[in-house]
């Protein structure tokens, strides 16, 4: 058996095809060297609102977290590409979001002006909800997926967990093995 | 992708289904020995420039895999459950199939895998019986594959090993930090871990590269070509022979036979989706065990009104699953285990079954890592862990490098019940009925399953891990990738759909060359026996057909 249950995540009637991911990459190639990136799905507004719940996933700090990675770009491109049809969803679930917000702190305007306490109490308002899953699902793919979907931008979330992606290692690869040797 | 184009009229001598592990193997042995091959792939053929180290298109999207968005797959548990899409399997789907992403592991059968049925004795409700040949009957063929394709290991470091003629070809692989912490854990026990042997250069063989240990075995395609598919290993060798025509994105939709009830040859879909009839004197089906029972059953017709070879009625039944345990332990030092190929130790010392137990069942254990950077995680971390937030972030960074797993690879018992049948509704994107799988484990599956976790754990706490956990339970049965039975193997027609030389009961011409043919699972591990079985139904073809017997 191996690692094959992550396909859960995904359903299984709405897998993209090659040429879903192939656009996703020259999307986020494209705006990667051009200096004028822009969101092709969501408007300004509510990615500043998504990506202030991604920070909460991951928040920055001490190393970059999902903001310094770009998640948001990942999350764009994915849904102008491999995950179109997931966009609904996103649409959906940001507006039970919000109304969570509204629901919790009644003076607020938005997500991204709540203080980082009340972001992560909302967050645990929504951990079990299917639509926070898919967020950080998203946003882990977003942080440690490969550079060329448009997030991880500086290998930030490789670096963080102590990633190295390369053609060639020799041994020892670790403590254990060089120890023995 | 040089080779012959032959005229569809004109009868081939061998029309091969799949290139995959058996059907790579099929074509260099047929091309080889003079025959004129033709063979049919559903995938496309690439090469290791078209590979990478994408985690996103290689584990969460199907990069090398059957993808259920054009070809649908429906599944249940039992008969009482309504069937729902679900990919319950998975297979490679390109020239050289499952070899191309699979991880490497190459495990021969033990002796006594042929014959459980007559030393453990019978299992109510099962079809667990013995396999028609022995060991001993695939052993040359054994050898022949690892020679062939390049296995590296260490013969004679297994005390459970069956007999083997000769040495691995290759040495075994250099140990990780995995391998060395299980493998002084089991000796502590009292167990006797050795090289696991792999489908993968450990130096350079037969004019290709070594393995660079870059890490990306387990669904990913060797990007050195050092991983030991059949698209690097035998497929050229079939193709130099000027005899074997290779046919990616090759659809079968239909194996046809004429009047005399023999197979003729096979109608698919080409590239551009417009039907084809290949001719051909002999059909092999090497689609593996879910898509070559569904084209049997697919090729429908009056004298076959069942499916086809499928006069048992036991074409598609008999399905064995990827069953397995997976335990992980945290350590105090960095493992990387992200480097080099999953898994370099292992343990037989729990293979053979023993009724003691209290039930049918036993596995092997191996070191490894499971995971690549977003499958860890999403999936990786202890189940207590958070998953947001600070808490989170810094597990992240304290336990990918830290964290190894040991992955119990298990029985699965064959029930008839457990099968691929044809969704009377749903199509494929070719307009062909969508694969319906019922699969569910017998209950001494689940028991020697949590049985053997107790033994991961055992091994684990032995050696000192600060944290030990499961990151799957048990009872999921999760997405198949070790395709078994369905078009079981004997000496019976009424009880087998093939005879001892992987040739139909009723088609004397037609041979089902794969998983499918497996009357037991074994420990999981299949593609060696596969190719054992292919290696030796090769040379039982090339035989008859000089004989004239397959005109």
């Amino acid at each position: 058996m191996q690692v094959s249950r992550r396909q859960w995540l995904f359903g299984s009637a709405t897998l993209p095809a090659w040429a879903d991911i192939a656009a996703a990459q020259q999307h986020a190639h494209e705006a990667a060297g051009s200096p004028k990136a822009r969101l092709e799905v969501l408007d300004a507004a509510v990615a500043g609102e998504i990506e202030a719940l991604t920070s909460q996933i991951i928040p920055s700090g001490d190393s970059p977290g999902a903001r310094e990675a770009g998640v948001i770009w990942f999350i764009d491109r994915a849904l102008a590409t491999f995950e179109a049809e997931k966009r609904e969803a996103y649409r959906e679930g940001m507006e039970e979001v919000q109304h969570k917000r509204r629901e919790m702190f009644p003076d607020s305007t938005a997500i991204a002006a709540l203080t980082s306490e009340q972001q992560a109490a909302l967050i645990h308002a929504i951990e079990t909800t299917p639509f926070f899953e898919l967020l950080r699902t998203h946003t882990v793919l977003g942080f440690l997926g490969s550079p060329s979907y448009g997030g991880n931008q500086g290998q930030v979330g490789w670096k963080h967990i102590g990633f190295e992606s390369r053609m060639a290692w020799k041994p020892p690869f670790g403590y254990y093995d060089g120890q023995s040797e | 992708m040089s080779g012959p184009k032959y005229r569809h009229s004109d009868p081939v001598d061998f029309l091969i289904i799949g290139a995959g592990a058996a059907g790579g193997v099929m074509a260099k042995e047929l091309a080889t020995a003079g025959f004129r091959v033709v063979v049919l792939e559903q995938g496309p053929y690439l090469h290791e420039k078209d590979y990478s180290h994408d985690e996103i298109k290689y584990t969460i999207q199907p990069g090398l895999t059957n993808d259920s968005k054009t070809q649908p797959i429906l599944f249940r548990r039992s008969a009482a459950d309504s069937f729902k899409p679900f990919k319950a399997i998975e297979y490679g789907r390109q020239v050289g199939g499952g070899t191309v992403h699979f991880t490497g592991n190459y495990w021969r059968f033990h002796e006594s895998d042929f014959e459980e049925r007559s030393l453990f004795g019978e299992i109510p409700g099962t079809g667990f019986a013995d396999w028609p040949i022995s060991y001993a009957d695939l052993e040359p063929w054994y050898t022949k594959a690892e020679y062939d394709v390049g296995v590296s290991g260490l013969a004679g470091a297994d005390p459970f090993e069956a007999p083997r003629s000769k040495p691995y070809p290759l040495p075994p692989m250099p140990v990780k930090s995995s391998g060395v912490i299980f493998e002084r854990a089991a000796r502590k026990l009292g167990l006797h871990p050795f090289p696991a042997p792999v489908a993968i250069l450990s130096q350079p063989y037969q004019g290709r590269a070594a393995c660079s240990h870059c890490g990306f075995c387990e669904s990913f395609g060797c990007e050195m070509g050092a991983k030991s598919s059949t698209l690097v290993s035998v497929i050229p060798v079939a193709e130099r022979t000027g005899r074997c025509e290779i046919r990616p994105n090759s659809y079968v939709r239909k194996i046809q036979t004429d009047a005399s009830g023999r197979a003729s040859g096979a109608i698919y879909f080409d590239a551009a989706r417009r039907e084809v009839f290949q001719r051909a004197r002999v059909v092999v089906a090497c689609a593996n065990g879910v898509e070559t029972p569904r084209l049997l059953l697919m090729s429908k017709s009056n004298r076959f009104p069942q499916g086809l070879a499928n006069s048992s009625g036991l074409v598609g039944k008999y399905l064995m699953w990827d069953n397995g345990a997976s335990a992980c332990g945290l350590f105090e030092h960095p493992l990387n285990e992200y480097k080099s190929i999953q898994a370099t130790r292992l343990i037989h010392d729990y293979y053979r079954a023993d009724a003691k137990r209290g039930f049918y069942g036993g596995g092997g254990i191996d070191a490894r890592f499971d995971f690549y950077p977003a499958g860890f995680a999403l999936e990786g971390l202890p189940p207590d862990a958070p998953r947001w937030g600070a808490g989170y972030k810094q597990m992240l960074a304290q336990y990918f490098t830290h964290t190894m797993t040991l992955l119990a690879h298990a029985t699965s018992l064959p029930m008839e019940r457990n099968d691929v049948t044809l969704d009377p509704a749903v199509k494929d994107a070719w307009g062909l009925p969508a694969v319906r799988i019922t699969y569910d484990f017998h209950p001494d599956d689940l028991a020697n399953m949590k049985w053997l976790l107790g033994r991961q754990k055992e091994i684990l706490e032995a050696a000192g891990a600060k944290k030990i956990w499961s990151p799957y339970s048990i009872d999921a049965t999760g997405t198949s990738r070790h395709l078994m039975g369905t078009c079981r193997m004997g000496n019976d027609p009424a009880r087998s759909v093939v005879n001892r030389e992987s040739r139909a009961h009723d088609v004397p011409n037609l041979f089902l060359v794969d998983g499918s043919n497996f009357v037991t699972s074994a420990r999981q591990q299949p593609t060696a026996t596969i190719q054992a079985l292919a290696y030796r139904a090769a040379d039982l073809m090339a035989r008859a057909a000089k004989r004239g017997e397959l005109k």
